[in-house]
């Protein structure tokens, strides 16, 4: 199984790569090709031309200064894992990065491909939306033209396999706040046991004082078409002692967060997946607090 | 005291091409001026073909030829089943290599594109354009059966492909007189069997002289050979089928399916070498399924626990058309076993073999008798529940006592030898059954659920005795047969018909050799898998390599033994009675030093200056085994599980296997085929299933929807043996490939019961998803 | 398009469609039949190899996103006549059956043990998780990878 014919550019910069979309219509942008060559093999996606901007040293490094941790686009699943900068500044990014499909897939893909496919199972979209990332997006033109931009991680979804990104832009970096040491997140997921992918997945980064929870924020993902925010969980954590009492009751709220959209399948229905938001949710604030181990 | 070579786990020889990329599996053949075939499938369940258009596909580049049904209408002969069980009334339905009219499941071939290379072949695949009438489609196989329920072949009325009645016994009365009669509905689900290497064929036409060479990724190229003569038309002597390295079958690999014999035509049509490689998907949905059972059973007993009967009725999906074996597994490989390893006094196994709108159903790792001591061992559980008796003490109580040349049980088949209880005795001490109940009660205080399932399996296999093919309906014989021959140098060649592809028998045979004569291990040579140089045999399936095609080995290795020793005895000018064999030698009784090798009597047959009077040249010999009845492994099995309520999950913390296949060539090689089946047969339990729609499509019609075994989802196996020997085989030895499966799922889906059972669950279809736990433990919260 | 790859040492330089995956550029332009193809959803890792020091699933890589790359495949990962640790550790341990997934698994094997010399056994299944064996049951492979390693240290 293969592909349908098309022609290859390799893009060297990111403006090349804006170009070369700008011109071609029928174009599509490729990475670590993890998203993008599966579903061109099933021809689900026969797109003319394939841009590999794979070789743009711009879109690669993983940075943390002022208190802001910059990951390029192009870094890729492995590299987040097994990045001390990243265990320190985001643990949460951390873990859920070795959890993330195989150890090729983690090889190949990459942040920016991932959360660019806005693939509903993936598990980054959840954590980057509980973890207030910024999305820095380039269009055409420079800062001058208001070719770049940057989109809030919450914003950048906008459904299944669907996000803010116009035809011709490409999501350059991704930057979140350092997490302080009181500061304590995890991701938690269910999943499916054929690839790996989320069924839920439930990530959560509280702020303590002592045992109380002083600010918090929690998403699931997995059984919605983009990630949720669990505002009314959050309001429920807010001003507690976190204990298996109060997270399990902030965790059930998360029902009330999660509209009508819930996908279900053969493996998992939505009835289900809506059943075990709050189990992995409470599992996620669970470790994230340290009141249940690895 | 030197190691015997028999019985010790040296590394496999067949190993160093395997681990550097070496070997030459189907696909890896490149002919000269090859083309690839790509064959287009139905997408459709079931529907009537009104036209095909190949004009644009035919016009694609590279594009040499397009052939629908109407090319080879008439040309190559139907689709062959060859197990057809007497008595059952079997409808062997026309199975059209290419369909014509009809499409009966998604994935019937309908036309074929041959291009210069893949790519080309595959793009031209959708340029052809097929009408079709879509037509109601039907899988469940009971359903199938109802009244009004779409119909598939014309001349099988109600979809019915045979019924099938083993009883023996009055079961009637034993369950009409029974103190407690448990039940259960049991449904087998479609298994999928994804041996990792997909199926491939490359078929080369000499047009000058009526000759067909076929590297085809069977288990039995003999079979496949002779199959294809009645499909082709090509007499059996002008066909040769070549199994190179065949990754993996699990049954999967015995049937001879449309796919190598459409490639077959396309050379014939073409006379150029014709290349074709299923897509993994494409596997999914034209490779064998396996199970699909949908089962009424029940249990007769005693209040004391005395288990009296086990009755059935089942229906066993066959798919759109019957594969090579098809009906066999539901019936001979099945109904015959219900007693399992107790005393149970009659038994009947009512079969009805169903089509429906999906995949053929064929053999597929333990074939029949997974099933069969999963109906056994879930009745025992829910019978132990019932009377409220311990399970091991109930399956104790019922175990056959020792015996060790034959035992009749009331299906009618004769068991070769069993000791059941030290292997039950063995895996109950290794695990310290009553500490584990007790950390089971221990735990469901704190509202962990923790599952014990104990399994006790017979099963049969080393198929089988000839006349017993014959009176079961095997369109074929199920003997051995085995070429020794020494060559000048003293190394030897094996020339085997049975055709391993994994399960090491290039080393196990090897064993035997050295073992019988001396010779190194690494001086045998073992040759099979190509019809042209290795002497007829029917293939490797159903346990029997080992069982019979090394018993067949072992006769022909002492026929070449005694010959050598004639020779010594004439060289040494002894008499033939004063000369003995040990140790690679032959010498004069009494006279050590006074010796032959049986290297220099190779040399000297091989030279042939001096024989004995009347003795031919050459030191080779064949042998012919056809067993005298089935071997019978046993074994007990268990496993230990913990279900997290919550969400449904299921961990397996513990599996231990206990097995007794008679005397072990090779342990270590032995070990791996329990390994082997037992994830095999807990991925059944716990993940694997196809699902279809109610309109016949697959929804799990690849690797990212069907769920297969991976490393990180089950622990490492613990695995102990008894030895048993066999006595009707000259080695002693029975089968282990199989075991695995057949015993594992239903330790495992005892197990997840037993942890179950203070919720209130008793029972769940496989495969038991965490979403299928939850529900069942809602329903029963809930009520 | 016009690649230039260096595989097991050797450098090629070939005309390639754009859309040929990189396991049948090495299958079928270069002869190295070693990698196999085992599914076509990037699932089993039978095609698994080594490009410029990490494994990919050769599957779901164009050749010609391996323009300029070095790639390591079963057949040049010892020397002739030579086994690397871990496959005679595959060998020793009984990790293969009937041989179509240990390429991948080696491949995989191999790049596990150099990023964790010491694994643990659930490392070590955690670290297969991307290679399908239907064979073995995974029990004499992660015995195989744990023997590699320890062999490896020593």
């Amino acid at each position: 199984m293969f592909a349908t014919e098309f022609e290859y550019k390799k893009a060297n910069s990111v403006s090349e790569a804006i170009q070369l979309l700008s011109n071609d219509a029928d174009a599509k942008l490729m990475a670590g090709g993890h998203s993008l060559i599966p579903l061109m093999k099933l021809r689900l996606a026969r797109p003319g031309t394939v841009i590999d901007i794979g070789g743009i040293a711009e879109l690669q490094g993983i940075t943390a200064n002022n208190g802001i941790l910059r990951i390029g686009a192009l870094t890729t699943h492995a590299q987040l894992a097994e990045s001390p900068l990243v265990r320190d500044s985001a643990r949460i990014l951390w873990e859920t990065a070795y959890g993330i499909g195989d150890p090729q897939v983690r090889n190949r893909g990459t942040i920016g491909g991932n959360v660019s496919h806005a693939d509903p199972a993936s598990d980054l979209p959840t954590v980057l939306v509980a973890m207030d990332a910024k999305f820095t997006i380039q269009g055409q033109g420079g800062i001058t033209r208001r070719g770049s931009r940057t989109v809030a991680a919450a914003d950048f979804f906008t459904g299944a396999f669907s996000t803010v990104l116009a035809e011709n832009e490409i999501l350059t970096a991704i930057e979140m706040p350092v997490l302080a040491a009181n500061q304590h997140s995890e991701y938690a997921k269910m999943a499916h046991p054929a690839t790996s992918y989320a069924v839920v997945g439930a990530a959560a980064v509280v702020t303590m004082d002592g045992n109380t929870c002083t600010v918090a924020r929690v998403a699931v993902g997995g059984l919605t078409p983009s990630p949720v925010r669990g505002q009314s969980v959050e309001q429920a954590l807010v001003g507690q002692e976190l204990n298996a009492e109060t997270i399990a009751a902030a965790a059930n709220l998360i029902d009330n967060d999660l509209g009508s959209d819930i996908i279900g399948d053969i493996f998992a229905s939505a009835e289900y997946r809506r059943a075990m938001a709050a189990i992995e949710l409470k599992h996620a604030i669970f470790h994230a607090t340290g009141l249940a181990h690895h | 005291m030197t190691t015997r070579i028999f019985g010790s786990g040296i590394r496999r020889r067949e190993d160093p091409r395997l681990i550097t990329g070496g070997a030459t599996y189907t696909d890896d053949v490149k002919l000269p001026g090859m083309a690839f075939a790509a064959i287009l499938r139905s997408p459709h369940a079931h529907a009537k073909i009104n036209s095909i258009d190949t004009s644009a596909a035919a016009a694609a580049p590279g594009v040499v030829a397009v052939y629908t049904g109407a090319d080879t209408d008439g040309v190559l002969n139907p689709i062959p089943c060859a197990w057809i069980p007497p008595d059952s009334d079997v409808k062997a339905v026309d199975h059209p290599a290419l369909a014509k009219d009809v499409v009966r499941y998604q994935g019937d071939a309908v036309a074929v594109v041959v291009a210069e290379n893949r790519y080309q072949a595959e793009d031209a695949l959708e340029l052809i354009k097929v009408d079709y009438s879509i037509l109601p489609a039907v899988v469940n196989p009971e359903a199938a059966m109802q009244p009004g329920a779409p119909q598939l072949h014309e001349d099988a009325p109600n979809n019915q492909a045979f019924h099938w009645v083993a009883a023996g016994g009055d079961t009637d009365a034993a369950f009409a007189s029974a103190d407690v009669i448990v039940k259960d509905t049991i449904v087998h689900q479609r298994l999928i069997p994804n041996a990792m290497e997909p199926r491939s064929a490359v078929a080369t036409w000499t047009e000058s002289m009526g000759e067909l060479t076929l590297w085809s990724t069977s288990q039995n190229p003999h079979i496949c050979r002779f199959l294809a003569s009645l499909v082709t038309g090509v007499a059996e002597h002008k066909i040769r089928v070549i199994a190179t390295e065949v990754g993996g079958g699990f049954g999967s690999k015995i049937p001879v399916y449309a796919d190598e014999m459409i490639t077959s035509f396309c050379s014939m049509q073409l006379g150029r070498p014709v290349k074709w490689t299923a897509t993994r998907s494409e596997g999914f949905q034209a490779t064998i399924h396996g199970r699909d059972h949908v089962e009424h059973v029940e249990m007769a007993a005693t209040r004391e626990g005395k288990i009296t009967a086990v009755r059935s009725v089942i229906y066993a999906g066959m798919g759109a058309y019957l594969s090579t074996a098809g009906p066999g597994v539901p019936t001979i490989l099945h109904g015959l076993m219900y007693c399992g390893p107790y005393d149970i006094a009659a038994t009947k196994a009512d079969i009805y073999g169903v089509f429906s709108n999906a995949t053929p159903v064929d053999a597929y790792r333990g074939a029949g008798r997974p099933e069969a001591t999963f109906l056994v061992e879930r009745l025992v559980d829910l019978l132990a529940v019932e009377l409220g008796i311990d399970p091991v003490e109930l399956r104790r109580k019922n175990l056959i006592p020792k015996f060790e040349d034959g035992h009749d049980v009331a299906s009618g088949i004769t068991y070769d030898s069993g000791d059941y209880e030290p292997i039950l005795n063995m895996v109950l001490g290794h695990v310290d059954y009553q500490a584990l109940r007790q950390e089971q009660a221990r735990m469901r205080e704190h509202g962990e659920y923790m599952g014990i399932g104990v399994t006790c399996y017979s099963e049969i296999c080393g198929l089988g005795p000839s006349q017993v093919a014959g009176a079961v309906g095997f369109g074929g014989g199920l003997w051995e047969s085995a070429i020794v021959r020494f060559h000048p140098t003293g190394k030897v060649n094996v020339y085997t018909g049975v055709s391993p592809h994994g399960q090491g028998e290039e080393t196990t045979f090897a064993q035997i050799v050295s073992d019988e004569l001396g010779v190194d291990v690494d001086d045998v040579g073992i040759v099979h898998g190509d019809t042209s140089n290795t002497p007829m045999g029917w293939g490797t399936y159903g346990s029997r390599t080992t069982a019979v095609g090394a018993a067949a080995l072992v006769l022909a290795v002492r026929k070449v033994k005694e010959k050598a020793r004639l020779l010594a005895a004439h060289l040494l000018e002894a008499a033939e009675a004063d000369v003995e064999y040990a140790d690679g030698k032959f010498f004069v009784k009494g006279s050590p030093d006074q010796s032959k090798t049986i290297q220099e009597m190779a040399t000297m047959a091989n030279v042939a200056w001096n024989m004995p009077e009347g003795m031919e040249p050459g030191l080779e010999a064949s042998a012919f085994y056809d067993p005298p009845n089935f071997v019978y492994p046993f074994g007990a099995h268990v496993a230990v599980v913990h279900v997290d309520p919550d969400n449904g999950h299921i961990e397996v913390k513990r599996y231990v296997a206990g097995d007794d296949c008679g005397p072990q060539i090779n342990p270590m090689i032995v070990e791996g085929q329990v390994h082997g089946g037992v994830v095999q047969g807990a991925g059944q339990v716990l993940w694997e299933g196809a699902v279809y729609d109610d309109n016949g499509q697959l929804l799990t019609g690849s690797m990212t929807d069907y769920a297969l075994p991976r490393a990180h989802m089950f622990p490492n196996i613990e695995t102990l043996f008894t030895v048993t020997p066999s006595p009707h085989n000259p080695l002693g030895v029975k089968g282990i490939g199989e075991t695995g499966a057949i015993a594992s799922t239903a330790t495992i889906y005892n197990a997840v019961m037993d942890a179950l059972r203070p919720l209130g669950v008793t029972g769940i279809d496989m495969p038991l998803t965490p979403e299928k736990v939850w529900q069942a433990i809602r329903e029963k919260q809930g009520s | 398009m016009k690649i230039q790859v260096t595989v097991n040492g050797k450098a090629h330089e070939k005309d390639v469609d754009p859309r040929t995956l990189l396991v049948h550029f090495l299958r079928e332009d270069l002869g190295l039949t070693g990698t196999k193809v085992g599914c076509d959803t990037s699932q089993c890792g039978a095609c698994v190899v080594n490009m410029d020091g990490t494994t990919v699933k050769s599957c779901t890589c164009l050749a010609v996103q391996a323009d300029g790359s070095q790639i390591t495949t079963i057949e040049g990962l010892s020397p002739k006549g030579e086994l690397d640790a871990v496959q005679e550790a595959f060998w020793n341990n009984h990790g293969l059956q009937c041989g179509y997934c240990t390429a991948g698994m080696i491949m995989t094997a191999v790049e596990l043990i150099d990023k964790n010399p010491n694994p643990t056994e659930d490392q070590v299944r955690e670290g297969l998780k991307g290679n399908i064996c239907r064979c073995t049951g995974y029990h004499n492979i992660v015995k195989a990878v744990l023997a590699a390693a320890e062999a490896k240290r020593s």
